[in-house]
């Protein structure tokens, strides 16, 4: 263990471990843009900057030393603080009360932290880059005039999701996050699971038609068997929008693109609510006694006829694992052996 | 198969397929083209097993690589410290204005590109104009034309 | 290993030795890229013809770049018995013509001659440590090098152990050369620390720094004794492999390496087993793809293992400890390098009695801007800024005034007039708020505006910026915005003080040496020129008359004696006049381009630039 002094509070961290995470243990605030606790570690936002020892460094890469003295609000390291901030606003889009983000922003965050004030605002030139929103993908967009290059995504993408589709491209005043050839983002190998969205700090990678749950509902996805957890989040009697479950062991709360986004046909209203029966050629409503009843008779006409060999049973990854121990039961009391799953197919 | 597209499969066989020698091969690829193609680049990454994004990543990253086609006669104003001082900025708006374009674009033809480089180390003689391999010293904006006109009949 | 490098040595003096007292006449040409651009190729056909036309023997060679960058194309004739003597500014004809009169009739044409004996004019003033074949030696025989003393250094340093290199280096006091000015030696013996299965050394050949040209010509002139350092450099810390990272900008360095490698490697002097030591070294040339970041050391590195050269920010293990591939990693400037060689062969006293106590050995520059002779110069460090500029560099050129001297590139600042006693060495620039860099040394007159230079140098610095850290990437691009906005009369009161606090902050916050420097040629020019930006903000008024935002151009009625140029070089048709008709420059067509001030003839200097007010002519 190695023992430090943050702000004059001692505080006692592994062997390793950074003065952000020693200063997370005693509940001080560093503010930080770029910092992710389930990324590597990239150091380009420059907003963690502390003093330590007398020395200016970055708390989210310096590693604790024995006796080491922090101080987190020194003068050095606020002005670097506020100069990034301060410039970082200046090349961003001003337009906070249409953005997904708004009130849920760690550039505003730590913009009300470091403490900005209009006549510093109005000395410095603003150039917001002007680029077109890359609207392509179905589910999120990307909106470059809301982009801190904080590189989150960027490794999101290559850590978590391995897919890679991002990258920094070009450099000085030009550096973007781009897929190859900065074509849109449909076009690329990104495969929409939305865990860049999720982490994105800003209103640069957004929700398509977001809406604010009024509550959120645990529940366990239901796409295929893996299982993760989930939070539906629910608005009247619509769900709107669904988010991992950060304390769900299976998935840790990451999800896919389906799990993330397609939970639209819940609220849809061709979405089947009861059993349907064909009569006359026709589906037609019913309720489950009748729709059961009907399958039981049909099944045992069939086995009398033709023997139980003639039946067999498809369940779905979509059910859980006890529904498919179950249904495997009912296939096999019914004397046969012919039992499929849709994962095989 | 084009002929550039069969030399460009060629490269492959003089490498092994390790990352450290994603720059060369970009270099050799550039030399072939005049610049980088989307499928190209495509073809690198995996030839490499290197994500198409760092690909282009890495392209866009380094000032030697271009991602259009160029002109034939590819004009190079020095922006050097040695030639800004002796007016290459000037310069430089002399030949956007004589050529009708703007720095790092390409005539409608084809035949010019204007682009700028940051010294192209021979300061003595500034301001200094490449093109193509040709160098051209002390440069003064009056002969613009002129240096244009040299190439004009080689298109 | 000496006895064995014994009789290359004595085959390649012997071969010298015929060369300069062979029964032909010997031509020199500097055909470095600064001579080729002057038209040196040229030259040697020129020669060769009319030799053919005359019928006459001689010796026809290609030499590397002596620094007399200002007096291209420089050609040398040796005719037998008779000293060496250097020609000036020859073109083809005057080369046919020099050949015809000195070859045939014997008349030396002292016209043409700047200096005999192959002695530069200021011979006093310059000392050649990593220049001393440059101009010399063709670049493209190995035995004209050996005949040098070269390899020497290499063959001494396989009789030594690599501590006792590593303490040679470090008692003559090397300093690197690319910048930063860490000892040497101590960057060595922490290679040669760490243990490892596989080290590497690297040449940093990347010369990015606009208005430099030093290792270019190194590179083009004297292959061999950068490669020689190398090689010794990688018997003292154990590495079999170096790598040269050269510009991909540089093709005739690159050409000049290339050969210079296979010429080592058949005689052994590079390879397996070189000279029968046991000791291995190959060396590979890695093109940069252009990227000015890439001299950060970790940059460079990931740039040659296929990556963005984006440096790591600290806290990060040292180059030295972990750099290529994880393994230590030993990065050095080409002038380093060729100093080496010489430090082991002449011994490290003999370095460090040039230049001074802290800084021993010379300091390379390339002197170039408005200074009559521009051109490669080596000089102790130590040496006044002074004696540079006026007396090497001949003074400002076209006799106007000096205003200040840019070092270091755009890491470096700007000196004004009352600095030229500086004596110049890595400390003394970094003190004065410049910087030594890797030798770029841009001379500027009172036409030079300084908030242009500063915006300039910015410029290339935003451009270069890899692009990570938010202080470099936003804060030059707000520093450059408002320069941009200075230099067109849109300054505003506070600017000055916001540049100073904005520049202070990006030091503080970059994450690499890029950053770390950009603002300074900002700050250095208002340390020394605030003035300047205040005349620029309040008065709207550009001194040096060099914004085009803040200056017109307008004609004398009484002085123009309407002949007509101007009207008719004017490329936006801006002038109107007839003859006998003094002209007169509209002035919402005048695109400023300058080119009716240059057209006029000085007799007549009736075209005027103003601004704010004050009045000048040509």
């Amino acid at each position: 263990m190695v023992t430090l002094y943050i702000d004059d509070i001692q505080v006692s961290v592994e062997k390793g471990s950074t003065i952000f995470d020693a200063a997370q243990k005693v509940g001080v605030y560093i503010p930080t843009l770029c910092h992710h606790p389930e990324l590597h570690t990239f150091g380009g936002c420059r907003v963690c900057m502390v003093e330590a020892n007398g020395k200016l460094v970055t708390a989210c890469r310096a590693p604790v030393t024995d006796g080491m003295v922090v101080r987190i609000d020194a003068e050095g390291a606020r002005k670097v603080q506020r100069m990034v901030v301060e410039l970082l606003l200046t090349k961003h889009n001003e337009d906070c009360q249409t953005c997904v983000k708004d009130s849920n922003c760690k550039l505003q965050e730590v913009a009300n932290y470091v403490g900005i004030t209009p006549e510093r605002m109005a000395m410095l030139r603003r150039s917001v880059t002007e680029v077109e929103i890359d609207e392509s993908n179905p589910f999120f967009n990307i909106d470059r005039t809301r982009c801190i290059l904080c590189g989150i995504c960027i490794r999101t993408c290559e850590e978590i999701n391995g897919v890679t589709a991002l990258d920094f491209g070009f450099r000085g005043e030009h550096t973007a996050v781009v897929t190859m050839g900065n074509k849109k983002l449909a076009e690329s190998t990104c495969e929409s699971c939305g865990e860049c969205m999720e982490r994105c700090p800003t209103g640069a990678l957004a929700r398509k038609n977001y809406e604010r749950p009024n509550r959120e509902v645990k529940s366990v996805c239901g796409y295929c068997g893996v299982g993760c957890g989930i939070h539906l989040g629910v608005r009247g009697d619509r769900v709107v929008s669904v988010r991992g479950d950060k304390d769900n062991p299976v998935n840790k709360g990451q999800l896919c693109v389906k799990g993330r986004f397609g939970y639209n046909f819940v609220n849809h209203p061709d979405r089947l609510t009861t059993p349907l029966i064909k009569r006359d050629g026709e589906l037609v409503e019913a309720s489950w006694d009748e729709a059961l009843d009907l399958v039981a008779s049909r099944f045992k006409e069939i086995i009398d006829e033709s023997g139980p060999n003639a039946l067999g049973g498809i369940s779905s990854a979509r059910c859980t694992t006890e529904d498919n121990y179950v249904f495997t039961r009912l296939i096999r009391s019914l004397g046969t052996n012919n039992l499929d799953h849709c994962a095989r197919l | 198969m084009k002929k550039e597209d069969v030399k460009f499969q060629e490269i492959f066989s003089r490498y092994k397929g390790d990352r450290e020698e994603l720059i060369p091969i970009l270099q050799d690829t550039q030399a072939i083209y005049g610049y980088l193609t989307d499928p190209a680049m495509c073809a690198i990454a995996r030839f490499l097993r290197v994500p198409q994004s760092q690909v282009y990543g890495v392209s866009t990253f380094f000032a030697q690589f271009y991602f259009t086609r160029r002109g034939k006669h590819a004009i190079k104003v020095c922006l050097g410290t040695a030639c800004h001082v002796k007016g290459a900025g000037r310069l430089m708006e002399a030949f956007e204005r004589e050529m009708g374009i703007g720095c790092g674009c390409i005539t409608d033809d084809y035949s010019f590109s204007l682009e700028r480089v940051n010294c192209v180390g021979a300061c003595a003689i500034a301001p200094v104009v490449m093109v193509g391999e040709d160098v051209y010293g002390h440069v003064e904006s009056k002969r613009v034309k002129e240096v244009l006109e040299t190439y004009a009949d080689k298109t | 290993m000496r006895i064995k490098l014994e009789p290359l040595r004595q085959e390649a003096v012997k071969n010298w030795q015929e060369l300069q007292s062979f029964g032909q006449p010997i031509i020199l040409v500097g055909a470095a890229t600064c001579g080729r651009a002057s038209g040196a190729l040229d030259v040697m056909a020129a020669i060769g013809e009319k030799m053919k036309e005359l019928e006459i023997d001689a010796i026809v060679r290609q030499t590397g770049c002596v620094g007399m960058c200002h007096s291209e194309v420089l050609v040398d004739i040796i005719k037998p018995g008779r000293p060496r003597i250097t020609y000036a500014k020859i073109t083809p004809e005057l080369a046919k013509e020099l050949v015809e009169d000195y070859l045939v009739h014997d008349n030396a044409r002292e016209d043409l001659a700047i200096c005999v004996q192959g002695e530069t004019p200021d011979e006093d003033l310059q000392v050649r440590v990593v220049m001393r074949n440059c101009g010399h030696i063709d670049p493209n025989s190995i035995t004209d090098y050996l005949a040098q003393d070269g390899y020497m250094g290499l063959a001494k340093a396989l009789e030594m152990m690599p501590q006792e290199i590593i303490d040679e280096v470090k008692v003559s006091g090397l300093r690197g050369r690319g910048g930063g000015g860490f000892p040497a030696g101590r960057k060595w013996e922490s290679c040669l620390q760490v243990e490892s299965d596989q080290k590497y050394v690297i040449c940093n050949a990347d010369e990015g720094d606009p208005g430099a040209f030093m290792d270019r010509s190194v590179l083009e002139g004297d292959p061999h004794s950068v490669i020689e350092g190398m090689a010794i450099a990688g018997y003292a810390i154990g590495a079999s492999k170096g790598i040269l990272y050269v510009r991909a900008e540089y093709p005739l360095a690159i050409r000049q390496l290339k050969i210079a490698i296979e010429q080592a490697k058949e005689r052994n002097l590079l390879g397996e087993n070189i000279l029968g030591s046991g000791f291995s070294f190959d060396l590979d040339i890695f093109q940069g793809a252009g990227a000015f970041v890439c001299g950060e050391s970790t940059a460079l590195v990931l740039s040659i293992e296929g990556k963005r050269g984006m440096p790591k920010p600290l806290p990060r293990p040292r180059t030295s400890e972990e750099g290529l591939w994880g393994k230590p990693t030993l990065l050095n400037n080409v002038k380093t390098f060729a100093c080496v060689a010489q430090i082991i062969h002449r011994g490290p006293d003999w370095f460090k009695s040039i230049g001074t106590e802290k800084c021993p050995g010379t300091a390379v520059f390339a002197l170039t801007g408005k200074v009559n002779k521009c051109g490669l110069i080596e000089v102790p460090m130590g040496i006044e800024l002074d004696k540079i500029i006026n007396e090497i560099g001949g003074g400002v050129a076209g006799g106007r005034a000096f205003k200040a001297v840019q070092t270091g590139g755009p890491s470096g600042g700007c000196l004004p007039a009352d600095m030229l006693n500086l004596p110049v060495d890595i400390d003394s620039l970094t003190a004065a708020g410049s910087m030594m860099g890797s030798g770029g040394m841009v001379v500027m007159d009172d036409s030079t505006c300084m908030v242009d230079v500063a915006r300039y140098f910015l410029e290339f610095s935003l451009e270069e910026s890899c692009g990570q850290c938010a202080p470099c990437r936003v804060g030059t691009e707000q520093m450059l915005t408002i320069l941009k906005d200075i230099t067109q009369g849109k300054g505003r009161e506070g600017d000055i003080d916001l540049l100073v606090e904005m520049g202070k902050a990006i030091i503080d916050g970059s994450i690499c040496g890029l950053g770390q420097s950009a603002p300074n040629p900002v700050l250095s020019t208002i340390r020394y020129f605030r003035d300047e930006y205040e005349a620029h903000i309040r008065d709207k008024e550009c001194p040096a008359k060099a914004c085009k935002a803040l200056i017109t151009y307008t004609i004398d009625a009484e002085k123009c004696q309407a002949c007509g140029r101007c009207l008719k070089a004017c490329p936006t048709q801006a002038i109107t006049g007839a003859k006998k008709t003094p002209h007169t420059i509209d002035s919402d067509k005048c695109d400023k381009c300058g080119i009716c001030f240059s057209e006029c003839p000085d007799r007549f200097a009736a075209v005027l630039i103003t601004t704010g007010g004050t009045e000048s002519s040509n």
